[in-house]
């Protein structure tokens, strides 16, 4: 009876967003007279960073410090259509959508400044900290909050903007089936050590190293936060979670957490990551967003190294010291494959 | 159903309310005195997001009857900051160690539990005294790491 080392790989290709009927956001932009700006969106933060994220491409985007955001996610009766916050499609398809929006507000913004200042709204440039000022001229400036109160209170206009982010339907070609689901891919490798016990069947994971391409990180320390607890998903995924565990019938799976397993802060093994930015040509400010894809490389790298370590192919998830002595006992015991 | 009066300190500050008999302290906490900060997570002891303090001891407030509390000095998070955030908090803050913020209140409160009494504790401690409290987000990494930050920053050396 000996415990085992293996090593497993999985690479992904992973398609942002969907394509069911056609994938759209929307985003509504406006200031108030105060020169903040509120950015209303139907696109939920589960705690992935939505909000951050939409409130840095709306100030980036706008020419505004970040404090004069406020992102407003709260009322999906009232606030503009959203598809919703899955299918790893947030940041790209709300951020566009926000990009549009907030697009149409700062032309506005821009044409009250042109206003106040007698000059062309052409010759007008932001300088992200909350001034406007004609290009060369520093001085010739106005605030941001000084042009909005103008627009509101003597120009009478609306600085607001509207933006929609659409990937149309793809229909499929009925004589070769090809369609186009999806703009746009993000990609992962990932390398695990697990160690398989022959004797209890019990996987522990050892370390593992990955590698991300989520086009720009548009908030690098929110990237990462989903890497590393997006990996732990996946090996929870692999090797824990699951309603069915042990029985044909749905009524024995667990209903709690006593019978629902995961793996806790003991579980974890040291991984380190590094992230490849290739901005993505149809991304806000090339941003894919790591989504869905954090977790989805780690199943198939752990299934890979425990075959690797004891020789077993577990093809159902997940992979619990169950199965694997049930494979080691077909087996007639454990065949550690060559070490890659 | 009869209903008992019940007397108990709440963050440094006096509380008396009233509670039903096999109320938990939990549901006593956030429905009768209004504080909210311990969450509501399975009301079955086992993922630890409705962690307080009783006399300095982590309890899992929605296994705690409310009556049991008679008497008792509580912390829960809403008490944690003074005119600064507590270094606890500043460190998750600092090192992203919540998404969802579910776990957090019961995370912070185990860990001042543990550095109250361990003001320099190991990474296998820290991981001891969260293992009671489920994350779904962090993968935990975040969260060691900013208990063992807030340690460094001196956290139990200025609550003990
Ligand atoms: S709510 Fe008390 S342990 Fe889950
Ligand atoms: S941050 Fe979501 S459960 Fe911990």
């Amino acid at each position: 009876m000996a415990k085992h080392r293996g090593r497993g790989v999985a690479t992904i290709n992973y398609p942002i967003g969907m394509n069911l009927g056609g994938d759209p956001s929307q985003a509504l932009v406006h200031s108030n007279p105060d020169g903040k700006f509120g950015v209303a969106l139907s696109s939920i933060d589960l705690g992935q960073g939505m909000k951050s994220v939409t409130r840095q491409i709306a100030a980036e985007t706008l020419g505004v410090p970040v404090e004069d955001v406020y992102v407003d996610t709260a009322d999906s009766d009232t606030g503009p259509h959203c598809m919703g916050s899955f299918a790893s499609r947030g940041t790209h398809r709300v951020g566009n959508a926000v990009i549009a929006a907030a697009k149409e507000a700062r032309a506005v913004m821009l044409e009250a400044a042109a206003e106040e200042l007698e000059v062309n709204p052409e010759d007008l440039e932001t300088d992200g900290k909350g001034n406007i000022h004609v290009k060369g001229a520093p001085s010739r400036s106005i605030s941001t909050g000084a042009a909005c109160a103008a627009a509101q209170f003597k120009q009478g206009r609306t600085v607001s903007g509207r933006g929609i982010f659409l990937i149309p339907l793809s229909d499929v070609d009925p004589d070769t089936g090809e369609m186009t689901p999806v703009s746009c891919f993000a990609h992962a490798a990932l390398v695990v050590e697990v160690e398989v016990d022959d004797e209890t069947g019990e996987l522990s994971v050892v370390e593992m190293n990955s590698a991300y391409e989520l086009g720009r990180a548009l908030n690098p320390k929110l990237v990462e936060q989903q890497l590393v607890g997006g990996a732990w998903m996946g090996l929870s995924h692999a090797a824990f979670e699951t309603t069915e565990p042990y029985y044909p019938e749905r009524e024995h799976g667990p209903v709690d957490y006593n019978g629902y397993p995961m793996p806790g802060p003991g579980d974890i093994a040291p991984h380190n990551i590094s992230v490849l930015e290739r901005p993505a040509p149809d991304g806000p400010y090339g941003g894919k967003g790591p989504g869905e894809m954090c977790a989805n490389p780690v199943l198939p790298a752990v299934a890979n190294a425990v075959f690797n370590a004891v020789g077993i192919r577990v093809d159902t998830l997940p992979i619990t010291p169950e199965r694997i002595l049930r494979g080691l006992k077909a087996q007639g015991g454990a065949r550690p494959q060559a070490r890659r | 159903m009869a209903r008992k009066p019940i007397q108990f300190r709440l963050n440094g500050k006096d509380e008396a309310v009233f509670v039903e008999e096999g109320q938990n302290l939990l549901d006593a906490l956030r429905r009768q005195v209004g504080d909210t900060s311990p969450k509501y997570g399975c009301g079955q002891g086992t993922c630890g997001a409705c962690t307080v303090l009783v006399d300095g001891e982590p309890r899992l407030s929605c296994l705690m009857l409310a009556e049991s509390a008679e008497g008792a000095s509580i912390e829960t998070t809403a008490g944690l900051a003074g005119a600064e955030l507590h270094p606890l908090q500043r460190a998750f803050l600092d090192g992203f160690a919540a998404q969802c913020g579910y776990c957090t209140s019961g995370m912070l409160m185990s860990a001042k539990a543990l550095l109250d009494r361990n003001p320099s504790p190991t990474r296998e401690q820290v991981v001891d005294a969260i293992s009671g409290n489920i994350c779904r987000c962090t993968g935990y990494e975040p969260i060691i790491d900013a208990i063992l930050d807030a340690a460094a920053r001196g956290a139990g050396r200025r609550s003990a």
